[in-house]
């Protein structure tokens, strides 16, 4: 474990996850989530979990994301109320 | 629905992208007993290379590639290749998914059938998971209601 680049990541996971959840557009909060889980999956692979940051970087960032902006292209910009 | 749009960067990247993705994924499933990756990560990535290929060509060029009946097929398939091992090894006297039994059977040593039963096993979880993610991301993106379902 090198604790300068885990500090950095850490940093990194915490800023992600807390604009995904702050910020209003769905599609900015889709993309901020996908980077979340690159930050991830390099914490996974600097503390020795190779196999999970695999995991990570292919179902979360990959197909999660494109998932949820399948989810997105059904909505629209304003709500209809 | 998606639908096809004339973007030449998108589609002159995900025309040379996609065979590198295909490559990748088929790597990751054949090392996936020696080195990380395997069967499930190696599906989603090829699955992912599919859905690049729906994303930037619409679902009406998608259908002639792999069209949705076909996955369908495909995922039965893979489970079908998972369970067909493990009552493989049954019917020669093991366990389920006892793989060193099939060492009879493939003519080979029982340490040797056992690398080659867990990759097939991975093969199957392959084929299940590729044609599941792009089935989930069909329905989602669709509805569930596909433009040849609606002229019936």
């Amino acid at each position: 474990m090198i604790l300068p680049f885990d500090l950095i990541i850490q940093i990194f996971v915490v800023i992600c996850a807390v604009a995904a959840i702050t910020v209003k557009d769905l599609l900015s909060a889709v993309m901020i989530l996908g980077a979340y889980s690159f930050f991830m999956c390099l914490m996974w692979a600097q503390m020795g979990a190779v196999d999970v940051a695999f995991t990570e970087a292919s179902v979360s960032a990959g197909i999660g994301t494109i998932l949820c902006i399948a989810a997105i292209m059904k909505t629209t910009r304003r709500t209809k109320d | 629905m998606i639908f096809r749009k004339d973007d030449i960067i998108v589609n002159t990247i995900s025309r040379i992208l996609i065979p590198f993705i295909q490559l990748y994924a088929l790597y990751v499933i054949m090392h996936g007993h020696y080195s990380p990756g395997g069967g499930f990560q190696g599906g989603v990535i090829l699955g992912a290379s599919m859905v690049l290929l729906l994303l930037t060509r619409g679902y009406d060029e998608a259908k002639y590639k792999f069209p949705e009946q076909i996955a369908t097929l495909f995922s039965s398939v893979g489970v079908l290749i998972y369970a067909g091992i493990g009552l493989l090894c049954l019917f020669v006297l093991g366990n389920f998914l006892d793989y060193g039994k099939l060492a009879a059977l493939l003519n080979v040593t029982p340490s040797h059938a056992r690398s080659l039963g867990i990759l097939g096993v991975e093969i199957g979880v392959g084929f299940a998971v590729m044609s599941v993610m792009y089935s989930i991301f069909l329905d989602i993106s669709t509805g569930g209601v596909l433009p040849e379902d609606e002229e019936e």
